[in-house]
């Protein structure tokens, strides 16, 4: 296990640069149990000393939805407006999203490549990374056919807002703003520095349908240029 | 079979969600709505403590020839009241399922504050579904 574990760093650092110097606080905690372990008392096995290749395990719905219950309603707390509060849910989705990308490179580790194309990460995001947390790819990829820089991922039925019902006098707010901040964490942690937001688009059939808008940044699109 | 109308009563007898699943049903104004749960509530507490059994619970179903009244009690204290046509069967799992229903929609909701009037859309929405749906 602390074998394994020394070989990860290079490895990871290596795949997202920024993941290593943007989440100190992640590292030092993972680290630290097995730094401990030399130490002959028997001390109780943490979840940091499992293996992380072990089937995904699935949890409850109902808790996670209580969790995020609670995450929304301190967003909630000393913020001005809707766009601050969706600023902060996307905030602490960043938080996740940096773990999230971390933890899929190193479960695939061997088949896992860099991406050097916007479509192929987005195409990562759509796929790989939905669904490692939610079971499911995503249901659509779209490109915007105004703009060079703007791409969607289309959520017909995001986990996050299941049970969550909007109030009317808030009816901007999407809560899948947490969801964006995890697409966006991945974006940057992949070096294709990019803004994220989560739109609400009901349709009939689809009353959560929710747009993640990827608006890439222009450096970004200048290296997309030169690639192709 | 008909389902008339459901009512969420909270733990102090508050009336927190009334609604009518048929068209033409009379509407009572919003005050009789609450003055009839009120004395429902108030029924429910002293029928448990007339009951010869001890720690019975309160009244659970109300026969009449032109409605019936099936009550659930969550073990929070919140009442479920169905009304429905005299004939229908199986009240008490509708309860169940709509129990099922609110502690999904209502009670996972972060913007729904707990004992308040319930205004969940999807709430709103999955029971329309689901009591459209029984047989």
């Amino acid at each position: 296990m602390l074998q394994n574990r020394s070989s990860y760093p290079p490895q990871q650092s290596a795949v997202a640069p920024s993941l290593a110097s943007s989440s100190e606080k992640s590292i030092p905690t993972s680290l630290t149990p097995s730094t401990l372990r030399t130490v002959a008392t028997p001390r109780k096995v943490t979840i940091y000393d499992r293996n992380l290749n072990r089937r995904a395990p699935e949890l409850s719905l109902a808790a996670f939805a209580f969790l995020f219950n609670e995450i929304v309603q301190y967003s909630q707390k000393n913020v001005k407006g809707i766009q601050e509060m969706e600023t902060k849910l996307s905030e602490y989705g960043y938080h996740v999203g940096q773990r999230v990308l971390e933890l899929t490179v190193i479960r695939e580790i061997k088949s896992a490549k860099r991406e050097t194309r916007v479509l192929g990460l987005l195409q990562f995001i759509n796929t790989g990374i939905w669904k490692s947390i939610f079971g499911k790819p995503a249901d659509a990829l779209e490109k915007s056919k105004d703009q060079e820089d703007e791409y969607m991922i289309i959520d017909n039925d995001p986990i996050v807002n299941k049970y969550i019902s909007v109030p009317r006098e808030m009816s901007q707010l999407n809560c899948a703003a947490f969801q964006a901040g995890i697409v966006e964490a991945v974006m940057d942690g992949c070096q294709f520095p990019a803004r994220v937001t989560a739109h609400s688009v009901p349709t009939d059939l689809f009353p959560l349908k929710t747009v993640f808008l990827v608006k890439l940044d222009p450096v970004v699109v200048e290296r997309e240029r030169y690639m192709r | 079979m008909v389902v008339y109308s459901l009512y969420i009563l909270n733990k102090a007898a508050g009336l927190i969600y009334q609604r009518d699943f048929n068209e033409g049903l009379k509407r009572l104004s919003s005050n009789d709505y609450l003055v009839l749960s009120g004395t429902f509530h108030a029924v429910y507490a002293i029928a448990s403590q007339i009951s010869p059994v001890p720690s019975s619970s309160g009244i659970e179903v109300l026969e009449t020839e032109t409605f019936r009244l099936q009550c659930f009690q969550t073990l929070t204290g919140t009442k479920f009241l169905l009304i429905s046509e005299p004939r229908q069967q199986n009240t008490d799992a509708i309860l169940r399922r709509i129990y099922e229903l609110y502690a999904d929609y209502v009670i996972k909701n972060p913007f729904y504050q707990i004992e308040m009037p319930v205004r969940c859309e999807l709430f709103d929405r999955h029971l329309a579904t689901y009591i459209r749906g029984i047989p």
